[in-house]
């Protein structure tokens, strides 16, 4: 598709400027580890959720929620199904300022 | 015994703000509930809103609506690596009231928005989650809150939820969105002052324009970019459907920094701060993936009922209409004292006879045929490219001679196939 490798981000300077407002608690749990272990070779959410929320740890599946944008694109595109999805509790997350 | 009200509407976003406006203003008993620390919050939009729905909302909103800049041009780029086929419209008299459309902050005008409901009498309750519907009977009489003792009861529940609508799946009234049916935006605000922004788009003060860009601004992924101008920044994003990210291993935020840095793009917001990073799911489905809309004491609006015209990029303000019908039916519904499915069922019918229902219609299969059909924004765009390249260079080729050629870019992909493909464009848009 591409000719040339897409720009690369500093997801931490992105993610900077846009404020959050982080819960103690996840509101974005993975159901099952053992599935992103065993079943998801490609590690979808890894790469399309865009605030690179999710990082896998060679072993487990790592949930930043705190910088979650609560879009809902993991939800829908995790191929298994596997990802437990919670708005933050009221007036917690993203606090989006201008558009 | 919890307080009972009219109408509680979920969600104080266009939809849901409309709704409350127009209940409100009738004297009905309304609560907006909000999850967000004040409306908008939650909220994200490219930034174009359209005048004529809120107008018949909040008729003198121009004295006091939060707005950018109106729109007096629309441009439309063919964008290959290299080049970009171009095309627009300029109307001056956009400039002057009542205006077309306008650039928006969400975060702004939401607030003003359900402000203007709580004038009227509405309640807005802010950072709050509505957990699920109450059904009783398979009626629906209230939502229960994050809060505590957070049951709230109604005749009527509104919906308008937003996008991801989980309380309309709770309900059955959908399943689980598919990944061909929603595209995943980025954007980006970027600070410049007005004079840059009013140089490098050729604009008066108080005047915005709009870029909507197809082909390398998605890498060839069913989607656009997009480069509006705000008072003093420029909104800048791309938008695909989240099947093609999710199939070509694409990080959305990588592809709005590629299209930030096109040859095309980069000097427009050269010198600017980015201010804010957002991101959200547009609703891309269309008429095939409206929900059921209505049940026995509920209705569905806005982006939760999946009203986008992806085509023309209007949501906004198929928003606020279809809020505004389903409060209109409410009224009606108190009237009679009856708020069965089978009348409020007056709700869907007159949304789909209105310009939402049509406008989805008329544009039913064109996202679907475009994410089965991948060769409209990965082969005709750069072939269109190629092909004004060609007949732009003066080279000591003749003009005729350059026609056979271009003739030949398209016999390389087959003329029969090209008629067929044209053919089926005609179709999904006609």
């Amino acid at each position: 598709m591409m000719s040339e490798p897409l720009k690369k981000v500093d997801i931490e300077e992105l993610q900077y400027l846009t404020r959050f407002v982080s819960d103690k608690e996840s509101h974005l749990v993975i159901k099952d580890h053992d599935i992103c272990k065993t079943k998801c070779k490609e590690k979808y959410c890894t790469v399309f959720c865009p605030g690179e929320v999710y990082k896998w740890e060679g072993d487990r599946m790592f949930v930043g929620f705190e910088g979650c944008h609560e879009c809902g694109s993991c939800r829908i595109g995790c191929p298994f199904n596997n990802i437990e999805w919670r708005y933050p509790k009221g007036g917690l997350g993203v606090v989006f300022r201008l558009a | 015994m919890a307080e009972k009200f009219d109408v509680i509407i979920v969600g104080a976003g266009p939809a849901g703000s409309a709704a409350a406006n127009v209940l409100a203003k009738a004297g009905l008993k309304v609560i907006m509930i909000e999850r967000g620390e004040y409306p908008g919050a939650k909220n994200v939009m490219g930034g174009v809103l359209y005048r004529h729905q809120l107008q018949e909302i909040i008729p003198d909103f121009l004295d006091e609506a939060p707005l950018q800049r109106p729109i007096v041009e629309q441009r439309f780029w063919m964008l290959d690596e290299n080049s970009a086929f171009q095309f627009g419209h300029k109307d001056l008299s956009w400039a002057k009231p009542p205006h077309n459309n306008f650039t928006v902050f969400r975060a702004q005008f939401d607030q003003w928005f359900a402000k203007k409901a709580v004038e009227q009498g509405a309640l807005l309750v802010n950072e709050t989650v509505v957990t699920e519907a109450i059904v009783e009977d398979g009626r629906v009489i209230g939502v229960r809150t994050d809060r505590p003792d957070g049951d709230i009861y109604a005749d009527i529940v509104i919906l308008a939820d937003g996008v991801n609508s989980l309380l309309a799946k709770q309900l059955g009234f959908h399943k689980e969105l598919k990944t061909s049916e929603v595209a995943l935006a980025t954007m980006q605000v970027i600070n410049l002052p007005a004079e840059k922004i009013e140089d490098r788009f050729n604009l008066e003060p108080n005047q915005g324009a709009t870029i909507e860009v197809f082909g390398d601004s998605t890498k060839g992924m069913v989607g656009t970019g997009f480069i509006y101008t705000n008072k003093d920044s420029i909104s800048i994003g791309t938008g695909t459907l989240l099947s093609d990210l999710v199939k070509n291993n694409v990080r959305p935020h990588e592809l709005l920094e590629t299209f930030k840095q096109h040859p095309m793009v980069r000097k427009l917001i050269e010198g600017g701060e980015p201010k804010e990073y957002l991101a959200h799911l547009i609703p891309e489905g269309g008429y095939h993936s409206i929900p059921k809309l209505v049940g026995h004491g509920v209705m569905v609006v806005g982006d939760a009922a999946q009203l986008v015209n992806g085509i023309h990029r209007e949501g906004s303000n198929l928003a606020m209409a279809s809020g505004k019908l389903a409060a209109e039916t409410a009224i009606m519904a108190k009237e009679v004292n009856d708020f069965s499915e089978n009348v409020l069922d007056t709700y869907r019918i007159k949304l789909m006879e209105s310009f939402v229902g049509q406008d989805l219609k008329k544009y039913k299969d064109a996202t679907h045929m475009m994410a089965k059909q991948p060769q409209y924004f990965n082969e005709y765009l750069p072939l269109l490219n190629r092909a004004a390249s060609e007949m732009f260079t003066v080279d000591g080729t003749s003009k005729w001679d350059k026609q056979k050629k271009i003739i030949g870019m398209v016999q390389e992909r087959g003329m029969f196939k090209t008629a067929i493909d044209l053919y089926r464009m005609w179709k999904v848009m006609k």
